[in-house]
């Protein structure tokens, strides 16, 4: 092929070594003029810039969605009742492609060039341990909502939090007893994987040992498998319970094949909802569900004894009595994760408040002021329930639904205490150099 | 389980695998066979049939077997449009040049998987099956919709090699695979089989992404799996050969299923590559094709 048009041809350029030195001259002209950054940040009505890691497309595109709902809805709350420590918070959205070379590229760009004055709202555990390096380096405050037990294991940096949903550890911890006790003591577990799943494979057995019962199988899947059947052969005949757990676009795929394999003739189903996550349990094929048990953050249908911060969380969010957007019954919310959003922003609060936080230069003291949290009540800010915060390992510990599928809608029959998810702290963050 | 039902199982799986298969990469083969281009976006043909059969079942909510026939019939016609237009804009413009076809459809694959990113968005949105008849065996349940997948791929593939053997639609087609100049000597519009096979093999693909969609949802990244496997099928069983594709799908499609059963999905996809290397290294014209003249 000729090249017609020269695009191709150098000698054509009219690109020289002459202007190519006077931008350049230009732009460190700009970057070193004075005040020049510094000026807007100064002034104290500037808003408070959050950057938001938004899993808006990849295979969290879902949760994304929904954690944009729920972030808008809070900061308009925030807002509207004078902002943090009197200026306004404004939320700076990148998208990550729930990926965890883009996640660390994001937080860069925040920290360099958006200049956030911290990088919040991440959820795949892949691209939070992708991530979190960056913000180390960076030095922003990383306020996770992500579930995962890296966080508290304390093997990511100082500057990562996750303050407004407990970890995958916590949860299994406190719900060990009640399946051990109420489904069955032979467990077989389905889990995506990667770093997520291998919280729930390393930190279920040995929990349901505890309660003397056993996992006979585990079996892993990847994340991006849309095709399920050819795994259930290996869940052993003498199976109780199967535990089940995915996550990714095909999450309805894997629950109807496993409706197709066993029928009404299954074991115990006992599933955390990430497995149906934005999916209607009344989708045709799903009825082999009745019956069976669910993990749930936050409860997804509206329960009878739900406390008035809890209505009102959900009208600002703008989900329906059966977890839906409003106006769209097909439209399923990520009810059981997303609360963490809305509480999340409230601690960045709170920690900003008791900081006195003006500009990227506190952000040290905004870490401090973080670890220095003990406990959120319950309330129009905590509205899932209360929780305690340790400090030392950035988690936070809170209650857990256990729900049952009943009538096509999701029931609560079970409430664990925040003192069944406690554990000892595998170290401390607060050691570490700021 | 024991190992009879095991394996049926096993061999069930690979055969819905191996249908679908068969038709996606035949789409692959033919395009290449005949024009000798690379088409690399095949696989965001695939996708874009399933999406379209979710918007098109969507509008159509009477009964979920009605939108789904609308939508086998179609999102194909659809698919076959826009494959025609990038056919006329972009692969024409560059005179079927074989590297620079592969640029432009790694180009195309991009373009469509973000517009289709734009204008369907991120999430994975299920079709309904047009019947969800559960087939009870004594060890397992089986979806009949699956079984049926099975039987309109063959039934498919039965009807394109009648198209390519028993037509003058297929002959002028085999003619120009065989020798473009000569095929254009004897007044043979080359560049209108080029436009129609282009068009034909986007419709493969798209036939089978709605035959799937019901059992696997459609996401703007579903592409990418089929093209890759449609590759090593394509090599494996000979480039432009019908009978090699068909063979070397099914080859793969059970072997997948059946190592993905009693191993692991990652051990099959290793094997599948490594006998990709192997027909490279031994038999570089594939299992049924003939070596190049």
């Amino acid at each position: 092929m000729t090249d017609k048009n020269g695009f191709f041809d150098l000698s054509k350029t009219s690109f020289t070594r002459r202007t190519a030195l006077k931008g350049l001259a230009a732009g460190a002209g700009l970057a070193v003029a004075p005040g020049f950054v510094r000026y807007s940040q100064a002034q104290s009505s500037a808003p408070i810039k959050i950057g938001f890691q938004s899993h808006r497309t990849g295979i969290g595109a879902a949760y994304g969605r929904w954690y944009e709902k729920t972030t808008a809805a809070a900061v308009k709350a925030i807002n509207d009742a004078g902002g943090i420590n009197g200026r306004p918070v404004e939320v700076i959205i990148e998208d990550d492609g729930t990926d965890p070379g883009r996640g660390a590229e994001v937080v860069g760009k925040f920290a360099t060039q958006h200049k956030t004055d911290i990088v919040y709202g991440t959820l795949f555990s892949h691209v939070v341990i992708g991530s979190a390096p960056a913000a180390g380096e960076a030095k922003i405050p990383y306020f996770v909502v992500s579930e995962g037990h890296h966080v508290a294991s304390t093997k990511l940096n100082r500057y990562v939090f996750q303050p407004g949903i407990t970890d995958v550890k916590s949860q299994i911890q406190s719900m060990a007893p009640w399946i051990a006790a109420n489904a069955g003591k032979k467990v077989t577990q389905i889990f995506p994987d990667f770093a997520f799943g291998y919280d729930h494979r390393d930190y279920l057995p040995p929990a349901l040992k505890a309660q003397g019962a056993e996992v006979i199988a585990q079996i892993a899947i990847p994340p991006t498998e849309s095709s399920f059947t050819k795994y259930f052969p290996q869940i052993p005949a003498e199976t109780e319970v199967i535990y089940h757990v995915m996550v990714g676009p095909a999450v309805l795929t894997f629950v109807k094949e496993l409706g197709e394999f066993y029928g009404s003739n299954r074991p115990q189903l006992f599933g955390f909802i990430d497995s149906l996550e934005a999916t209607d349990i009344n989708s045709p094929g799903l009825e082999f569900l009745d019956g069976s048990h669910f993990w749930e953050g936050s409860p997804r249908y509206a329960q009878p004894d739900d406390s008035p911060a809890q209505k009102a969380y959900r009208a600002a969010v703008g989900i329906d009595d059966n977890g839906a957007a409003v106006g769209d019954p097909k439209d399923v919310s990520t009810a059981a994760h997303m609360f963490g959003c809305w509480e999340t922003l409230y601690v960045v609060k709170k920690a900003m408040e008791d900081a006195g936080y003006k500009g990227p230069e506190d952000r040290t003291k905004l870490v401090e002021a973080t670890e220095a949290l003990t406990e959120f009540a319950e309330g129009p800010e905590h509205p899932q329930g209360p929780k305690t915060f340790n400090g030392k390992i950035h988690q936070c510990f809170g209650i857990q639904n256990i729900s049952k599928v009943e009538g096509g809608r999701l029931n609560v029959v079970h409430k664990t205490k925040i003192e069944d998810g406690l554990y000892e702290p595998e170290g401390d963050y607060t050691t570490q150099a700021l | 389980m024991h190992f009879g039902p095991h394996l049926l199982l096993a061999a069930l799986e690979g055969l819905v695998t191996s249908a679908v298969l068969a038709l996606t990469a035949l789409g692959l083969s033919l395009v290449f066979g005949v024009m000798r281009v690379v088409n690399v976006a095949h696989g965001e043909f695939f996708m874009l049939g399933a999406v379209l059969a979710w918007a098109i079942s969507t509008a159509i909510s009477d009964h979920p077997a009605l939108g789904f026939l609308a939508a086998l019939v179609l999102a194909p016609l659809i698919v076959g449009l826009i494959a025609l237009v990038a056919e006329r804009l972009v692969l024409r413009r560059l005179n079927y040049n074989p590297e620079a076809t592969i640029v432009a459809t790694i180009g195309m694959l991009y373009i469509i998987q973000q517009l289709a990113l734009t204008f369907y968005g991120p999430e994975a949105r299920p079709v309904e099956a047009p019947f969800s008849y559960r087939i009870l065996l004594p060890w397992f349940g089986y979806s009949g919709y699956k079984l049926s997948i099975i039987a309109a791929s063959a039934f498919l593939l039965i009807a394109t090699w009648l198209v390519l053997t028993r037509t003058k639609i297929g002959l002028v087609m085999r003619a120009t695979q065989y020798d473009r100049e000569t095929a254009q000597a004897f007044g043979i519009p080359v560049e209108r089989v080029y436009a129609g096979v282009f068009a034909f093999g986007a419709m493969l693909a798209a036939v089978a992404a709605v035959l799937i969609v019901p059992i696997s949802q459609a996401h703007y990244l579903m592409g990418q799996d089929p093209l890759l496997l449609s590759f090593i099928v394509v090599i494996i069983g000979g480039l432009g050969s019908l009978r090699g594709t068909v063979v070397a799908a099914v080859l793969i499609g059970l072997s997948d299923g059946i190592i993905s059963v009693f191993f692991s999905p990652t051990l099959a996809k290793i094997i599948a590559t490594l006998l990709v290397a192997m027909v490279l290294v031994f038999r570089p014209q594939g299992l049924f094709g003939t070596s190049s003249r």
